[in-house]
């Protein structure tokens, strides 16, 4: 209960951040060369001024800017996100497409940054200064260094062009007519190439870290203690060291959560996957600003999420944390 | 022994100031030895490297000599790392420095406009910004130098917070130094160290933040720079990969040498960690 308390205020806390992202945001868009209405009107080829003026009445441009904003943040807390000019239909729609293919590439990315990273960075501090050590500090550095939208494209010439055992792109076979378990393996080969390099990076600072708490951890009294008492060298590791070890790079992971979204919009781009990464892109080029506005609130809102996640899970491998509260 | 000498001792440091020497010369001998716009037409397009002795590194689709381009290209990448690092963490130090000083609801509203932009995903907002302000490469240096400044403002806080409290700053206090004084010619020099260490992570960053922008087309496509190839490399993937191969390579040099020079200073600055495994 305490805990739930702790983490319902820190989502409090974080709504005033939130509605003044929001509003930095609308009135840096209002900025923008152009809106709604001309992008609508290039896309069609021009229009006549009568015209123009009528659709700006439609989509609420033709009043103050005070007014608009007013006008956008009660929508928002309708979860009314507006209506997107390129696609024609509303923003909260075309998100709600995306957001899956999103969500999966960035929890499959984590969860494999967390487990390779883990188990690499408590091997190197194994065999600290040996060339176990060397071998995976060196690798991590490496990937650390590594653009990730070119590891992905030489993945792409590696495994889809020369070997061809991965398909190059995309989310899904389209018009397969797969279903159940085969539409599943089919998802699973198209996301294993963005996975991986979406992960790299990620990978190459939490096996750095885990290397360092681990061999900051180990040289601590309770593992004496846990030795001492005869346990297992196994035991010592996994049950006492890792659960403190994992401190640091929990605290990373709520830290990287934005980051993590932003090397999705590009590793979409890569394997064109159907993301909502792929569509702020869009939206960008195509100068959508109510969509790119749409994207950047609910990212805002899975950074939020994500965070409150870690908190849960910080308090959860940390009981005195809970209890601070 | 002198930060110097630990820092050349460092094999990781080493190495990584090798690397950069050798990316600062590529950039330092461009102009002498490509004199002309690399981005201009120099022969058959799509001939592969080693092949032609006129082009070395091969030419790319549209008929550009690539090894031009990758020095240029380093003249750019360097430039984009310098500049938007030296803006972000002087914002970071400005802003981290008055948060910790003063405390209280300064420190407050500070914190809460890094929060604003910690909650953005990075990306998203340079390409918001891009979108606003045009993409021609003085607006991306300068949105990229002002998306990643939070991190160093928070580090600069924790020192500041900590230094605040020591002795010598009250003894400061008493001898009636200004609030500027003791924060610039006090707490600053102590406060540094770590803050320059962390330089390192933000110029990688910068480095690859640029890239990205350029390989997606939304960053200045009349500079040379190596995102920018590697973008115009993805229409040809299929078979001549090298177009899109070499500055890749180039960026993973570039931003391994920072990297690692900045783990070096690390290590050099902080004596302790010294002898601990």
């Amino acid at each position: 209960m305490r805990l739930l308390a702790l983490a319902s205020r820190r989502l409090l806390a974080s709504l005033p951040t939130l509605l003044l992202v929001l509003v930095g945001l609308f009135l840096l868009l209002q900025l923008a060369p152009g809106d709604t209405v001309d992008a609508l009107t290039a896309q069609i080829g021009g229009g006549d001024p009568a015209m123009m003026e009528q659709l700006r009445q439609f989509y609420g441009l033709d009043v103050s800017v005070p007014i608009q904003l007013g006008r956008y943040l009660w929508r928002l807390v309708q979860l009314d996100l507006g209506f997107s000019s390129i696609y024609g239909k509303p923003v909260a729609s075309v998100i709600l497409e995306r957001l899956p293919v999103t969500l999966l590439l960035m929890l499959s990315s984590l969860l494999l940054a967390i487990a390779a990273g883990t188990a690499l960075g408590i091997l190197a501090a194994r065999r600290v200064h040996r060339w176990p050590d060397t071998l995976i500090s060196t690798l991590g550095l490496v990937f650390y260094a590594t653009p990730s939208f070119w590891f992905g494209l030489m993945s792409i010439v590696l495994f889809s062009i020369y070997l061809g055992w991965l398909p190059p792109g995309g989310f899904e076979e389209i018009g397969g007519g797969l279903t159940g378990l085969a539409r599943a393996m089919d998802i699973a080969t198209h996301m294993l190439l963005p996975t991986v390099t979406l992960a790299l990076i990620f990978l190459a600072i939490y096996l750095r870290i885990m290397r360092a708490s681990m061999l900051e951890v180990m040289t601590l009294d309770y593992v004496r203690t846990a030795r001492a008492k005869g346990l297992g060298e196994a035991g010592v590791l996994l049950r006492h060291a890792l659960r403190n070890a994992l401190l640091p790079m929990v605290t990373l992971i709520g830290l990287q959560a934005g980051t993590l979204l932003g090397g999705a919009v590009v590793v979409e781009s890569v394997f064109a996957l159907p993301g909502l990464g792929r569509l702020a892109y869009d939206a960008v080029t195509q100068r959508d600003l109510n969509t790119l506005l749409g994207i950047v609130f609910v990212s805002a809102l899975l950074v939020i999420a994500v965070n409150l996640v870690v908190d849960l899970l910080y308090a959860r491998l940390d009981p005195r944390i809970g209890g601070r509260a | 022994m002198s930060t110097l000498g630990r820092f050349l001792r460092n094999p990781a440091g080493l190495i990584g100031l090798l690397l950069l020497l050798l990316v600062v010369a590529a950039a330092l001998s461009a102009p002498s030895l490509y004199p002309d716009d690399p981005l201009r037409l120099a022969g058959r397009p799509l001939q592969w490297p080693l092949t032609n002795p006129r082009f070395p590194l091969g030419t790319d689709n549209t008929g550009r000599d690539i090894a031009a381009e990758i020095l240029h290209g380093a003249r750019i990448s360097l430039a984009i790392g310098l500049v938007a690092t030296l803006l972000s963490v002087t914002i970071g130090i400005a802003v981290g420095a008055l948060a910790g000083y003063y405390g209280g609801w300064v420190d407050d509203a500070l914190m809460r406009i890094a929060e604003m932009f910690q909650i953005l995903p990075n990306f998203l907002l340079l390409l918001v910004l891009v979108a606003v302000f045009g993409s021609e490469i003085g607006t991306v240096t300068l949105a990229i130098g002002l998306v990643s400044w939070p991190a160093s403002a928070r580090l600069t806080r924790a020192e500041f917070l900590t230094l605040r409290q020591r002795e010598f700053i009250e003894a400061c206090r008493t001898l009636g130094m200004r609030d500027a004084q003791i924060i610039l010619r006090e707490i600053l020099p102590n406060a540094l160290p770590p803050v320059i260490v962390y330089a390192g992570v933000v110029m990688a960053t910068a480095i690859l933040l640029e890239s990205a922008l350029a390989f997606l087309n939304l960053s200045d496509p009349n500079v040379p720079s190596w995102g920018n190839l590697i973008g115009a490399g993805r229409a040809v993937l299929r078979v001549q990969w090298y177009v899109s191969a070499i500055p890749g390579l180039a960026i993973l040099v570039t931003v391994l040498a920072v990297s690692l020079v900045g783990q070096g200073l690390n290590d050099a600055l902080n004596p302790r960690l010294r002898g601990r495994p």
